[in-house]
């Protein structure tokens, strides 16, 4: 387990220094920063300048060593828009993204979950039904969309919440719903089929020909195996609570990591969108290291034979 | 994610195949089902729509009418001249709506052709290598996998700007991990079996191998991947859109629309909700033809 443990976060180091590479030479094969940031029709001795303070007139791969040396010891660089240190930019929104995600994820846990095991118990019943047809639309209608409509609904016609900003407390409740509504119908459909499939197994019908209670058969035999695939899915959306809410973000005008990204992307600001890309990276790659070590506790099989189960 | 849902409603239809007494018209509807016949209507509508957007469009998607601006739709109390309202410079809703379908399904399908072939030979090439070459394409399917496809896009648009082409062929990166993952698996087994071996032998060379013997076996296969991946395209190129990152104006797309159309949600929210109710039909379309090819062409996909 311990070796494997070690394997599995080379891989992710590898990952996330993958992500600074890419990050680096898209950056330096895109063209000159300089000439974005100032404009084509700037000055020679400004762009001269501006070059020389960013390091951009040393050969590429001066450049970038110095970058990982820098990024080894947590400097991102700075914003090329406000000069700060783009690592501070970036984590002064984390607080403000978590502040719907966190909320959210919880939401998707526990509406997703329970709807999709109450839905493949009483597979065929109304409720089944409704929850398939209602998580087909979790697939299916985009979060702008939703978004919007909620808006639409709750803020234009009813009155009831906000339509943007942070201001109030109940300015989170929209982008919440909104994220965790999508999430839920996803995670009930991917739930409910693990269950369904757990429940076909021959061991689940062993168990109540010897006469086990179905309360039973269900909560030790049926819910434990149908975890495994959950897990998966659950982890993946643990990486994206830091980047999952871009979109939803932008339209409700929430101060998070998502509109600072769309707003260095639209001001080419390098160095900010680099650093968000690092700490998308690293949280999604935490994540799949959480599961798979879930995995290993969750399945014993996968103990024995070291644990591989891909990503 | 998105083949267990497959895998739950290819079991829904088995059930309700049971259910069904045997007819000509039951048998037909056991075939094609209903809800499976107004998807492909849908689809055909909105590809018809795309081929002959010019001859559709009753006005010029850019030409203004200033003397009606904010018309209501038809649905609304407005005027015909008008059917789908218009916006707040006068330009037809309907327009270009026509005109933003074109261009979103356009995108969407040569980013899904781009990414099966891109990723089928990636496939293809780690299979035929192993070794460092496979090990280096399952590094780049991890890299894929390990973050989120959009925060990628975001990035690389900011780095190299934005005109179509590029656009396109981001669209075509976001999912070759899958085709590569799944011709990889599926040509390891080919080579597996005497098929491969047999033309090889014969003197094929690895192109006619592959080309002419392998893709047809697992074409079926790439086809159902392909109609998980063309929603997914449309529904991250409306989204970087939306986000006024993607299609740029004069060019109007589906997911630009919804995006201009924000800023006129209370006074005028039929810009909005027209292109809105366009991609969530088409996505869910395709999602239901998908499942119901599936089950035709592959049912061991999952």
């Amino acid at each position: 387990m311990l070796r494997y443990l070690a394997g599995r976060l080379f891989r992710a180091i590898l990952t996330i220094f993958l992500v600074i590479t890419f990050a680096f030479f898209v950056l330096h094969l895109s063209g000159d920063p300089a000439m974005m940031i100032l404009s084509a029709d700037a000055p020679p001795e400004s762009i001269k300048a501006f070059r020389e303070a960013w390091g951009l007139d040393r050969p590429l791969w001066v450049q970038y060593l110095a970058y990982i040396v820098h990024a080894l010891q947590g400097d991102l660089g700075n914003s090329m828009r406000d000069g700060r240190p783009a690592i501070q930019l970036v984590l002064e929104r984390v607080p403000a993204t978590l502040a719907i995600t966190l909320p959210a994820f919880a939401l998707k846990l526990l509406i997703g979950i329970p709807a999709g095991i109450y839905a493949a118990l009483h597979r065929n019943s109304w409720a089944d039904r409704l929850t398939m047809m209602v998580s087909v639309a979790g697939f299916t209608v985009p979060s702008f969309v939703l978004a919007l409509v909620l808006v639409l609904v709750f803020s234009v016609q009813l009155g009831w919440l906000p339509s943007a900003g942070s201001d109030k407390p109940a300015s989170a409740i929209l982008p919440i719903v909104t994220l965790g509504v999508a999430g839920a119908a996803i995670l009930a459909r991917f739930t409910r089929s693990a269950m369904l499939e757990v429940l076909g197994q021959p061991y689940i019908r062993a168990a109540s020909a010897k006469g086990l209670q179905w309360r039973k058969v269900v909560v030790e035999h049926a819910l434990p195996n149908a975890a495994i695939p959950t897990v998966t899915i659950v982890g993946f959306m643990v990486g994206t609570l830091i980047a999952g809410a871009v979109v939803v973000e932008s339209v409700f005008a929430w101060p998070g990591i998502g509109r600072l990204l769309v707003s260095s992307v639209s001001n080419r600001d390098l160095a900010v969108v680099q650093a968000i890309l690092l700490l998308v990276a690293a949280t999604m790659v935490t994540s799949n290291i959480i599961v798979d070590v879930l995995y290993g506790w969750l399945d014993p099989r996968l103990r024995s034979r070291g644990g591989a189960r891909g990503r | 994610m998105a083949g267990s849902i497959r895998a739950c409603a290819a079991g829904e239809a088995r059930v309700a195949a049971r259910r069904s007494h045997p007819g000509k018209v039951a048998r037909f509807f056991e075939a094609w089902p209903p809800l499976t016949l107004i998807a492909l209507a849908w689809i055909a509508l909105m590809v018809i729509v795309a081929f002959g957007a010019d001859l559709l469009a009753p006005y010029s998607f850019t030409a203004l009418d200033l003397r009606a601006r904010l018309s209501p739709p038809v649905f609304m109390d407005g005027k015909w001249a008008h059917p789908l309202g218009s916006d707040e410079l006068g330009r037809d809703v309907l327009s270009r709506l026509i005109m933003s379908i074109r261009l979103s399904l356009l995108i969407a399908f040569f980013g899904t052709i781009i990414a099966a072939a891109f990723g089928t030979a990636m496939g293809f090439v780690a299979a035929h290598f192993r070794g460092k070459v496979e090990a280096l394409i399952l590094m780049m399917i991890d890299f894929q996998a390990s973050v989120p496809f959009l925060i990628v896009a975001l990035a690389v648009l900011a780095f190299f700007g934005n005109n179509l082409v590029l656009f396109v062929m981001l669209m075509g990166l976001n999912s070759w991990e899958r085709y590569a993952r799944i011709a990889r698996g599926l040509t390891l087994s080919a080579n597996e079996q005497g098929y491969a071996a047999a033309v090889r032998q014969l003197g094929a060379s690895n192109l006619r191998v592959y080309g002419l013997h392998v893709l047809p076996n697992i074409a079926s296969t790439l086809i159902v991947s392909m109609t998980i991946t063309f929603p997914e395209t449309i529904l991250l190129e409306s989204g970087l859109s939306f986000l006024g990152l993607g299609v740029q104006p004069p060019l109007t797309s589906l997911g630009n629309m919804v995006g201009y159309g924000r800023e006129y949600l209370t006074r005028a929210p039929w810009i909005m909700l027209s292109p809105a109710a366009v991609i969530v039909l088409t996505t869910l379309s395709i999602s239901i033809v998908g499942d119901w090819l599936r089950d035709r062409l592959d049912p061991t996909l999952r």
